[in-house]
């Protein structure tokens, strides 16, 4: 059996190398998958942290994984257009650069998690998945049906916004950039489990009553994870528009909130890395099955099952030995 | 704006939400007696759509389409009941959803392997087709009424079969003491089965019935089943009244939002900006209606787990 620590740095070392690799050998669509699985490993980092360290099983993530997407999506099409966006007496102008687009979508979704979080959170359980999903449902048929920004077709971005000092129009240099945020995403998510409040937040999980019992609010441990966790899949949500340079109402579907958990528990719920092993297995088996075969989600469903079934813990679970993290 | 439109669209709204019914009594079933959350009970609907256009492409008989959809879906149901369902009851809830999110990518990507992307046709039978003449003068399509009556049949023979039949008293005491009813002698694993086909059977009469106005295609279960699940959570899980309550409330919403909501807005907007303004908050009413009940009652009208 490996221990956790290993596989971490293995996988990281992996999405260093292969990047790289592709580089001298001339196959930047290896880079551009590559990038692809860095920017869902961010999104389901984020979503790790409501999920894996607090219990809460959000079926609705994709809300600020669209926030975050439409955030560059309007800033850069304001600035392609160079049509300010006028909302009554503020007249806001559109921007290309990236950490201007990055704070507006972290803002956002943090916003939109604190106002999710308050009304989701008064239930528990199922109601809990159910009414993040019917959220979740709201801003898609929302961003459908609103047709300034593109309604069902989306928008399009015809060149990659810019980062101050960097090429972002070369792949590898874009792909670093989501490997360096994605890394500062996994330090928050490391720091943040061995705090006081990441451990205050684990009782939460097991024992709310306990919890309560020593004077914490449970409800303000979890509200203010729900924040951090719909903050960062906000970011990544703005990356990877950046990437397909569009953003559609897909970003809202229901579909990648499915995906997203789905990441997490291929990986290991509650590991730091099983996000990341995740993503990475997850876009491996849409490019290998997907050009063995049209229907490669049948298989990705096999799996899944099997994993769900047999295989708690994940593909960490497997390799370590053990079916939940230490903490 | 006339009556016989609004009365037109009262009635489209009663009958989209039997529909939703037959699809939440299901769902509401299989939660309220196992305890688990089936988000694949949207592929059974599926199922039973193309079961029922495969059928009647064959013979021609709508009857038969029909019992080949409650059929067909009974089958999956019981089938993926046996070999995989029964291993979730005891798991958290979030196993369970990414195994029956798992179930739908199978049966999705497995439908389109069978049948291909095309949609097919299922045609309404010539003696319901056509419109009747209402009291009051309003002409409307006999097939719809149809559907009404059939989900109105449907929630009768449910309230008998849980009030009134041994099966019911059993399924009854399921909800509320699995292992005392198990005790007592019921084979528990049986009435499970059982349980789950028969939500399952609603669920593909629904998909075999709506396919007959809509087009039956890969996709077409999970916009019903999100639907049906707003149904069980504003009704309540478990409750099957609460889920034919909550069906007609999300059924009218759903209709009469997207008809009139634009119209209210009209009042008060310029028609542009109106049309858009009603037509995005429309496709949004359900869900907020949903989220308003959920604040105002956490565990729904009728309710009582969480």
């Amino acid at each position: 059996m490996i221990a956790e620590r290993w596989i971490n740095w293995i996988v990281l070392l992996g999405f260093v190398v292969l990047p790289l690799w592709a580089l001298f050998a001339d196959e930047p669509f290896t880079i551009t998958l590559a990038t692809r699985a860095v920017i869902l490993a961010l999104a389901a980092v984020g979503l790790n942290i409501a999920l894996g360290i607090g219990g809460l099983v959000s079926l609705g993530h994709a809300v600020f994984f669209g926030l975050g997407g439409y955030a560059m999506g309007i800033l850069a099409h304001h600035a392609q257009t160079y049509a300010p966006l006028e909302l009554g007496p503020l007249v806001i102008e559109g921007t290309k650069s990236m950490p201007i687009i990055w704070v507006t979508a972290l803002v956002t979704s943090a916003l939109a998690a604190l106002v999710i979080g308050l009304l989701s959170l008064r239930t528990t359980g199922v109601y809990f998945i159910m009414i993040t999903l019917a959220f979740g449902q709201m801003f898609f048929f929302f961003s459908i049906s609103w047709s300034a920004y593109g309604g069902e077709d989306g928008l399009s971005i015809y060149v990659r916004n810019d980062f101050p000092g960097l090429n972002t129009l070369q792949p590898i240099q874009f792909f670093g950039l989501c490997l360096a945020v994605l890394c500062l995403a996994l330090g928050i998510h490391s720091r943040l489990r061995t705090s006081p409040f990441g451990l205050a937040l684990n009782a939460a999980r097991q024992a709310p009553e306990r919890v309560e019992t020593v004077g914490l609010n449970p409800m303000r441990l979890k509200l203010l994870a729900f924040v951090i966790s719909g903050a960062l899949t906000g970011l990544s949500g703005a990356l990877f528009a950046d990437l397909n340079r569009f953003v559609s109402p897909t970003m809202f579907s229901w579909q990648l909130s499915g995906e997203l958990i789905v990441l997490i528990i291929i990986g290991g719920v509650g590991r730091l890395m099983g996000p990341v092993i995740g993503a990475a297995l997850f876009v491996a088996l849409e490019h290998l099955l997907g050009g063995l075969t049209e229907f490669w989600l049948v298989w990705l469903g096999v799996i899944l099952l099997l994993i769900v079934l047999f295989a708690r813990g994940g593909i960490i679970g497997i390799l370590t030995g053990k079916a939940g993290p230490n903490v | 704006m006339s009556t016989i439109l609004i009365l037109e669209q009262v009635l489209n709204g009663l009958q989209f939400g039997i529909m939703l019914f037959l699809m939440a009594a299901g769902l509401t079933l299989i939660f309220g007696v196992m305890g688990l959350i089936n988000l694949a009970h949207g592929s059974l609907y599926m199922v039973g759509a193309f079961a029922a256009a495969a059928v009647a492409g064959a013979t021609g008989s709508f009857l038969l389409a029909l019992a080949a959809a409650l059929a067909a879906a009974a089958v999956a149901g019981a089938i993926i009941e046996i070999v995989v369902i029964r291993r979730l009851y005891r798991a958290a809830h979030l196993d369970q959803v990414l195994a029956t999110f798992a179930l739908i990518l199978i049966f999705s990507e497995g439908t389109r392997w069978v049948f291909g992307s095309f949609p097919l046709f299922l045609d309404v039978p010539s003696y319901l087709s056509g419109p009747v003449t209402l009291p009051g003068g309003i002409q409307y399509p006999l097939y719809r009424l149809a559907l009404i009556a059939v989900g109105l049949a449907v929630a009768v023979f449910l309230w008998w079969l849980t009030a009134r039949t041994r099966i019911g008293i059993q399924i009854r005491a399921g909800e509320n003491d699995r292992e005392m009813i198990a005790a007592l002698g019921v084979d528990i694993s049986r009435l499970y089965t059982l349980v789950f086909a028969l939500g399952a059977a609603l669920a593909g009469l629904a998909g075999a019935l709506v396919g007959a106005i809509q087009s039956v295609q890969v996709g077409m279960g999970e916009p019903v089943l999100i639907l049906a699940f707003v149904v069980i959570v504003i009704g309540g899980i478990g409750s099957i009244k609460g889920a034919f309550i909550g069906a007609v409330l999300v059924g009218l919403t759903d209709t009469l939002g997207g008809i009139f909501l634009p119209e209210l807005f009209k009042l008060f907007m310029e028609p542009g900006a109106a049309t858009q303004t009603g037509s995005a908050l429309a496709s949004m009413a359900v869900y907020i209606l949903m989220s308003l009940v959920l604040i105002w009652r956490p565990t729904g009208l009728f309710g009582a787990r969480a």
